[in-house]
């Protein structure tokens, strides 16, 4: 019997033909993808407004852009929402991960619950979160009801709360998916290093400080760049629940993107702002990628 | 120190308790409100439950509440998103089976690269695609159809369904496909008797993820469709923003429902796949 691995000879079209047939993604990414980023960013370039005008006008958008108060409400905004967001998702996330991992009864069950808002769209959650928050028939009025009628809870309408009220509902429907994540990681760590530890004297609450949390290194890295990849892309939750309101107080970049380039006939700085989100996740992700690719490919 | 144990113990649950209602909370007060009438939500409060129930809301969320100026309900918006979803998902799901059977199996020169330019398509923000697609849609003429919006989320998902098949297919061992080639069969027919018949978890793990991620979208429906091709999601949006003299809260519940069923429906029947799936999209970077 012939024990082989090598490949058996490639005929003409096995070698062209795995070429032809990822051709038409290769093709449809290059153009959709790489070539309209580029098309988008000689817009930047441009004097359009409300149609593309090709008129170059060199970094003028972006000395408007860098001038305009909302861009920077906006940009504040997503840092506030991000820290926040991401903060808050992770420490509820990993806490309820570790109690999980106790040989809980009705696991499974308590999972499905903590992971289910993940799978509705940010529309919905918005629009749930909008009902419940909303100054008067919401929250409020259920305190009142429970006696406390003192209590008062404006954030929805109050310019300078609004974007927290963002934070609140992003974290309720993203924090099962930390704990999702990091249940599985933890699932990963070999049982006999904890019993090692514990044979040694240390505290449970010590061994997870000292020993699991710094092995989830890499959980805890993936899962950052996906809240953060969460943050700078959201769009929906904000527009389902404030609208980017009151005013434009709650504005995040992908808001005021879409604000400048669909509504307000500002082409130019539409393309702009879309260029500055591309840069600031591009300063993440590729160094990112690299480092990933090539521990790949080892 | 037993004593002691107990304790703790009691205490997790009691956590993990609180946050199941913390969680499911939302669910309840969405529920319950959507079968109140708009007089009992004024009485009521968030958490009270339901006096006299009614369907009403919902008749009207699905067939006759305001979306704008026309008052045809949550229906035409709902059939639109299956209309888009089912062609979106298969076609991005199949040509993501191929591209990772390629990259996985029949890598050539460059191929790597192609892979790279696809992951790195995965983080690109959606703002700077929209412009150019705008203009690009509207030279095609498929501007504000629902085969634009089909397209749109067929070249977007291509990157996330490539890197599913591929990881997965990495798993499969070499010798199985040498062997397949060494009994003479070529690269369509190691695919479809080797390789598909394999798949079968990870195609179930991509469907779901592309059908939430498709159902669930949108930026994109609001930008490249328009009137009568717009998806639910656009069309809740527009009925919870609609200004009535009376906001009919119940209303707009029912009609959060109604869009989140489908995905609601998936996740519990197929919840394995679907955890799968974010585990998946979480190593992708």
């Amino acid at each position: 019997m012939i024990q082989s691995t090598r490949p058996a000879q490639y005929g003409f079209a096995e070698r062209w033909l795995p070429r032809l047939v990822l051709a038409p993604s290769f093709l449809l990414s290059l153009v959709f993808i790489y070539g309209f980023v580029v098309w988008n960013g000689y817009l930047s370039f441009t004097a359009s407004s409300l149609l593309p005008r090709y008129e170059w006008v060199g970094f003028h958008q972006y000395a408007r852009l860098f001038a305009n108060d909302r861009w920077w409400v906006a940009v504040f905004n997503l840092f506030k929402f991000g820290v926040l967001f991401i903060g808050i998702s992770m420490l509820v996330g990993i806490f309820l991960a570790i109690l999980l991992d106790q040989k809980i009864r009705f696991e499974g069950f308590i999972r499905t619950v903590y992971l289910y808002p993940m799978a509705l769209s940010f529309i919905v959650t918005g629009t749930a979160w909008k009902w419940m928050l909303n100054p008067g028939l919401g929250l409020e009025k259920l305190m009142h009801d429970w006696g406390w009628t003192s209590f008062t809870f404006d954030w929805l309408v109050n310019p300078d709360m609004s974007i927290y009220t963002v934070v609140i509902a992003a974290i309720w429907q993203s924090s099962g998916f930390v704990m999702a994540l990091f249940l599985a990681g933890l699932r990963g760590i070999d049982d006999s290093i904890i019993k090692a530890a514990q044979i040694d004297g240390a505290t449970l609450p010590r061994i997870y400080w000292k020993i699991i949390l710094p092995a989830m290194r890499p959980v805890f890295f993936s899962t950052l760049m996906i809240l953060a990849h969460i943050a700078i892309k959201s769009f929906d939750l904000v527009v389902a629940l404030t609208g980017g309101g009151p005013g434009f107080s709650s504005d995040v970049p992908a808001t005021y993107m879409y604000a400048m380039a669909f509504t307000r006939g500002e082409m130019g700085l539409g393309s702009a702002s879309a260029m500055m989100m591309l840069l600031s996740v591009s300063a993440v992700i590729v160094p990112y990628l690299y480092s990933e690719l090539r521990r790949g490919s080892r | 120190m037993a004593n002691n144990n107990k304790w703790a113990r009691i205490l997790v649950y009691a956590v993990l308790i609180y946050a199941v209602i913390y969680y499911l909370l939302p669910l309840y007060v969405m529920i319950t409100t959507s079968v109140k009438t708009t007089e009992e939500i004024r009485t009521g409060n968030l958490l009270s439950l339901p006096m006299h129930i009614t369907l009403d809301a919902w008749r009207k969320a699905w067939g006759t509440a305001c979306t704008g100026v026309q008052c045809t309900g949550l229906s035409l918006y709902f059939w639109n998103s299956v209309r888009m979803v089912f062609p979106a998902v298969i076609i991005s799901t199949t040509m993501g089976a191929i591209n990772g059977y390629i990259l996985s199996k029949w890598k050539f020169y460059g191929s790597e690269i192609v892979f790279a330019m696809l992951m790195y398509g995965l983080y690109i923000p959606f703002q700077v695609l929209l412009l150019p697609m705008a203009q690009t849609e509207g030279y095609l003429g498929i501007a504000g159809t629902t085969p634009g919006l089909i397209f749109v989320h067929v070249v977007c998902g291509i990157a996330s369904t490539t890197l599913f098949f591929r990881n997965y297919y990495v798993g499969i061992p070499d010798e199985l496909i040498n062997a397949a080639r060494l009994d003479g069969a070529g690269f369509w027919r190691i695919f479809f008797r080797v390789v598909l018949p394999m798949s079968l978890p990870i195609v179930m793990v991509t469907f779901i993820w592309q059908f939430t991620q498709i159902w669930n979208d949108f930026l994109f429906g609001l930008v490249f469709s328009s009137g009568d091709s717009q998806p639910i999601t656009v069309g809740l949006n527009n009925m919870a923003n609609t200004s009535t003299s009376v906001k009919e809260y119940n209303v707009d519940m029912a009609g959060a429902i109604i869009a989140a069923l489908p995905t609601i429906f998936v996740y519990v029947v197929a919840g394995k796949y679907f955890v799968r799936g974010l585990a998946a999209g979480a190593v992708k970077g």
